[in-house]
């Protein structure tokens, strides 16, 4: 294994720990999407750079808008909860 | 339940889960040193074979057979239940007030949406010679649409890709791939065979039948896609509301 195949797989496992360990929602999607990229390179380094294009535009275009919606739908309905409430 | 029961039952499960994952881990070939006939087999022949210089594309789209169907069918279905599930009347997205005035922010969209545009028409075109492929050129089209979203707002978005066509698209490229599966079994015996002319090794009039699955799965991934921005979308710029009321 190569130098450079060692540092990304750290990098992987580092920034993969980053995004469990990060408790808010809205900022684990920041850190996936460089989670996401990290993965690219790794695929890069590991000659698969057709894996490397899917992880990129899935994880890079896709991924964050659905999980973003998804965030403010559910932040969104306990908002106006509290606002019948009062 | 209290948490020494639940370490308790963690240790339990930990201990079983490491066992397991060190026993598949033993016996596995050293970093480096693969052995299995498949792959080297389809290195040694797809060049020659289909003139396509992207073994991965050749394979998925050709030699795989029958298993890219049901990957195809992965994505299709995925959707499918986006759409039923969040689907409703159409009505309030039309009013939606989020499009965007901002000059500056506009004429960024007029430069990067047409770039992406053609990102994602180059990554599916050449999939089957350069890295890439239908899958990821769908995406990175469907991302351009996206762009049309941010640096314009949802009815633009909306005018650009209308259900009619993001719907049709999406089940036309599915059923295109399906068909030309077939197409493969009546002329040459298997499913998603190669049934026409290999071409010139590396230009895009190489593999066949290989470009025409391309593009069938670059119009349904892009298709996919779309549905599911514009699900998402819709629910994002509706009136959280309005939203829980229908």
């Amino acid at each position: 294994m190569i130098p450079l195949q060692v540092v990304s797989l750290l990098l992987v496992a580092a920034s993969g720990l980053s995004v469990v360990l990060i408790r808010d929602p809205r900022r684990q999607v920041v850190a996936n999407g460089l989670y996401g990229l990290v993965l690219v390179v790794l695929f890069m380094v590991f000659q698969a750079p057709d894996v490397a294009l899917s992880m990129l535009a899935v994880g890079a275009i896709a991924y964050p808008l659905v999980v973003l919606v998804a965030i403010s739908r559910v932040r969104g309905e306990t908002y106006d909860k509290d606002e019948e409430r009062r | 339940m209290t948490r020494a029961t639940r370490l308790a039952i963690f240790a339990v499960a930990g201990a079983g889960f490491a066992a397991l994952l060190f026993w598949s881990l033993v016996d596995l070939p050293d970093f480096g040193h693969y052995h299995w006939p498949y792959g080297k087999l389809l290195n040694a022949v797809v060049v020659n074979e289909r003139h396509t210089t992207n073994v991965v594309g050749a394979t998925v789209f050709d030699y795989r057979g029958i298993d890219t169907l049901g990957e195809e069918f992965i994505l299709f279905t995925a959707v499918l239940g986006v759409a039923l599930l969040l689907r409703k009347e159409r009505e309030d997205a039309d009013a939606a007030g989020d499009d965007v005035r901002d000059d500056a922010l506009r004429m960024l969209g007029l430069f990067t949406v047409a770039a992406v545009f053609v990102l994602g028409l180059w990554v599916a075109a050449f999939g089957y010679v350069t890295p890439g492929g239908g899958f990821q050129g769908g995406v990175v089209l469907a991302g351009a649409f996206l762009l049309v979203y941010l640096v314009g707002g949802f009815r633009s978005y909306r005018a650009l890709a209308p259900d009619s066509v993001v719907d049709f698209a999406e089940s036309a490229g599915a059923g295109a791939f399906a068909v030309l599966g077939f197409v493969g079994l009546a002329y040459e015996s298997a499913y998603l065979r190669n049934f026409l002319g290999i071409g010139d090794t590396g230009t895009l009039y190489a593999g066949g039948s290989i470009p025409l699955l391309n593009w069938a799965t670059a119009i349904e991934v892009c298709g996919a896609m779309l549905l599911l921005f514009s699900e998402f979308l819709e629910a994002y710029v509706t009136p959280v509301s309005r939203w829980r009321s229908r």
